[in-house]
């Protein structure tokens, strides 16, 4: 039990589970249609790259990668705000939250 | 030494006026527009007075020797010349900023400043009341400032620089009403059939480079003189480049017709640049570069010919003119043609001695047209004129005047310069015989226009019951006087052909009556005959039976028309010239090349810039989930590239890439 505990998960799970976050949020970013669940596709990225930060900084015993996972969450909560105020703006605007009929940048 | 010449002065000051009065005449006073713009041509007239009497030859010898000026005092001499930079120093070439003031230039600036200076006082009652009186003097002085620079230039670049910018003025004051479309169409017609004697004039200067490696007129005068034996086929070419940028200025023949046009100026500007001062450039120009003409007989002959026949051209067209002011203007060409035919027969200082007198009694004579046109309320047809003597006294006096000296009768000056030009024609070979007749003809006719002229305006009774003539100011009556003045003295400078002497040093010497005093005495006597004739029969034909203008019209309908359309010359060349240039433009230029070849290139190129815009536009699409996916796409092989080891995969499939040291 001991031996069990004691011993630290390598590295190499992190990584593969952070490189399985990262794949599933960019694969709901790019097949999902309804806006909020695009939103949280671009978080589940994030912390995907914030769970490696994490594992690194662990792994080399240095700070600077716990240091860069706070900016990474002050920036994710700034763009949460603003992204959901857009989202509440675009939905009052166009009473839809489909992405494909948001495509205002077409020339 | 010459300290006391300061020959820049003489352009400069007209220059100034010009600058003050284009910049700010708009809102200047107009007494102190006034001031400025007759200060500049009389300071001009000083200078040039002053550097006269600063000259050697033309102190009594006793003086000179008299210290009469502050210590240092010295006389110049001539030629004085003043060079005030380079220009262009290249290799072996060297052009200077350089005046020159010898003999031919001094006549020329005097008259040039003198008259410009009395015509400048003639347009202050003349233009009293337009609008653009400030423009009107800054341009006025703006040609003055050209004109003193072509004049004094030491070499041909010089000159050209005065040439074009004289053209410059003329186009300026020939629309100066631009809003009238007859004058903008003039003033262009004038500066295009002048840009086609400047063509010759560049072709020539460029020969003078290649053959002479300068420009300078005194080097190429000292080079010719050198080698005395050269008179090659250049020198004619050069030559005759030459005399087609004059006949281009001087409106000779094949490019006169842009004179007659130019009458739609002001009438003071006809006076000043289109008969007085800019049209003589071109005799001033050949007499200027004379050494040319002297080597190639060809050229000189070619002169003679063309002057002679503009003269009796010119003066036949005059004939049938009923504008007041296209009959001095065609007499103008004949006049001009004159100083042609001086010049061809080498008798440059008698063209040069023409040119003066002509200034004088045409200057007046256009002026006083203006005066009758100004009277008139503007009308300028003559058969509205008629009995004019009596409500305009001082314009008719010395209107007279100026008759009695173009038809040359002495002792006016027309005559002596006239009769210089006859006699030197005469005495120059088989060819100068022919010269010299029609020469007499174009007298001959000459006197009958210019006496038709004023019969039909001052004699008689008014043909016009609207008119209501008044006499001029006397701002613009005085010029009149004094050019009056002028010319019935203006001849007698060549009393024991002084005025021959003192231009010989520059333009070589004057034929002498070698053959004695009786040749000349009986072709002035003669020359005098034919004029009066001249006078007899427009007297007959316009005091006495004035019927028999219309019956001779009639009795010859063809050549009336010939004459009264001016043979056709304008028509000819519209169709000749004109038209072919506007059908290459407007088909070939226009629509081949201009359209379907430039055009063309540059639709195909915005076509090939829109086609792939359109292609990659569709990348553009607006879907952000497109976008993400090409973001994913391309970063997945970015970090193809970045993660597998290209290099030995490639290896072990047999392929090396072209690496160092391998």
């Amino acid at each position: 039990m001991n031996s069990f505990f004691s011993q630290e998960v390598p590295l190499v799970f992190y990584l593969l589970l952070s490189a399985v976050l990262f794949a599933l949020g960019i694969l709901g970013f790019l097949i999902k249609r309804n806006l909020i669940t695009v939103f949280m596709s671009i978080e589940l990225m994030l912390n995907a790259v914030n769970l490696s930060f994490v594992a690194f900084a662990h792994e080399w015993h240095q700070v600077r990668g716990q240091i860069f996972v706070f900016f990474v969450m002050m920036v994710a909560a700034a763009e949460a705000a603003v992204g959901l105020a857009i989202i509440i703006a675009v939905f009052r605007a166009r009473a839809t939250l489909a992405v494909d009929r948001i495509d205002l940048m077409k020339l | 030494m010459s300290g006391y010449l300061h020959l820049w002065l003489i352009p400069l000051l007209p220059l100034a006026g010009f600058l003050i009065n284009g910049l700010l005449g708009r809102r200047l006073p107009k007494a102190l527009v006034t001031t400025v713009a007759l200060l500049a041509p009389l300071a001009a007239f000083g200078v040039v007075v002053t550097a006269c009497l600063s000259l050697n030859p033309l102190v009594p010898p006793a003086c000179v020797s008299i210290p009469c000026g502050p210590p240092g005092w010295v006389y110049n001499s001539l030629p004085h010349v003043q060079t005030l930079g380079t220009w262009i120093n290249v290799g072996t070439l060297r052009i200077d900023f350089s005046f020159v003031l010898d003999q031919l230039s001094l006549v020329m600036l005097l008259v040039i400043t003198g008259v410009g200076f009395l015509i400048h006082i003639y347009s202050v009652g003349y233009m009293a009341h337009d609008e653009g009186y400030a423009r009107y003097f800054s341009y006025l002085n703006l040609f003055l400032f050209f004109m003193t620079t072509l004049v004094l230039a030491g070499n041909a670049l010089v000159m050209f620089v005065g040439w074009e910018g004289v053209g410059l003025a003329s186009y300026l004051l020939i629309g100066f009403w631009f809003n009238k479309t007859s004058a903008a169409e003039a003033g262009k017609k004038a500066f295009i059939v002048n840009r086609i004697g400047d063509v010759g004039f560049l072709i020539g200067m460029f020969l003078l480079l290649a053959n002479f490696g300068t420009l300078t007129f005194s080097e190429i005068a000292t080079k010719l003189d050198a080698n005395p034996a050269w008179m090659g086929g250049v020198l004619t070419a050069t030559a005759l480049c030459l005399l087609l940028g004059a006949t281009g200025k001087s409106a000779q023949l094949p490019l006169y017709i842009w004179l007659p046009d130019a009458m739609e100026g002001p009438t003071p500007v006809s006076a000043l640049i289109h008969a007085a001062t800019m049209v003589t450039a071109g005799v001033y120009m050949i007499a200027r570069t004379h050494v040319l003409f002297d080597h190639s007989p060809f050229a000189l002959g070619t002169v003679a010919v063309i002057g002679a026949a503009t003269a009796l051209f010119a003066a036949t067209i005059g004939l049938v003119q009923n504008d007041i002011k296209r009959v001095l203007a065609y007499s103008t060409i004949s006049q001009l043609g004159y100083m042609f035919l001086g010049c061809g027969v080498a008798a440059y200082s008698a063209a040069i001695f023409h040119l003066m007198t002509h200034a004088f009694f045409k200057a007046l004579l256009f002026l006083a047209a203006g005066s009758v046109i100004h009277g008139l309320g503007g009308e300028q047809d003559l058969r509205k004129m008629g009995g004019l003597r009596k409500k305009l006294p001082v314009t008719f006096a010395t209107m007279t005047m100026g008759v009695i000296a173009i038809a040359g009768i002495p002792p006016f000056a027309g005559f002596f310069s006239k009769d210089a030009i006859l006699f030197a024609a005469f005495t120059h070979g088989t060819l100068g015989k022919a010269l010299w007749f029609v020469g007499l003809v174009t007298a001959a006719l000459t006197a009958f226009y210019m006496f038709r002229l004023w019969y039909l305006t001052f004699m008689g009774e008014s043909r016009n019951p609207d008119a209501h003539p008044h006499e001029s100011p006397w701002s613009m009556l005085a010029p009149l006087v004094i050019l009056a003045v002028l010319s019935l003295c203006g001849g007698w400078v060549a009393q024991g052909g002084r005025i021959y002497a003192f231009l010989a040093p520059a333009t070589g010497a004057h034929p002498e009556a070698a053959s004695g005093d009786r040749l000349e005495g009986i072709l002035s006597i003669l020359a005098v005959a034919v004029a009066a004739l001249g006078w007899y029969i427009a007297r007959m034909f316009y005091k006495e039976k004035t019927e028999r203008p219309a019956q001779l019209a009639a009795a010859m309908p063809a050549s009336y028309k010939l004459l009264a359309n001016k043979y056709y010359v304008d028509e000819f060349y519209g169709a000749t010239v004109v038209k072919p240039l506007m059908v290459t433009s407007t088909y070939f230029l226009g629509w081949v090349v201009d359209k379907a070849i430039l055009g063309g290139a540059a639709w195909l190129l915005g076509g090939i810039a829109t086609f792939c815009g359109a292609l990659l536009a569709r990348w553009q699409s607006g879907n952000i989930r497109s976008y993400a996916a090409w973001l994913a796409a391309g970063a997945a092989v970015l970090l193809l590239f970045i993660v597998v080891p290209w290099a030995s995969v490639l290896a072990t499939l047999g392929i090396h890439l072209n690496m160092a040291g391998r």
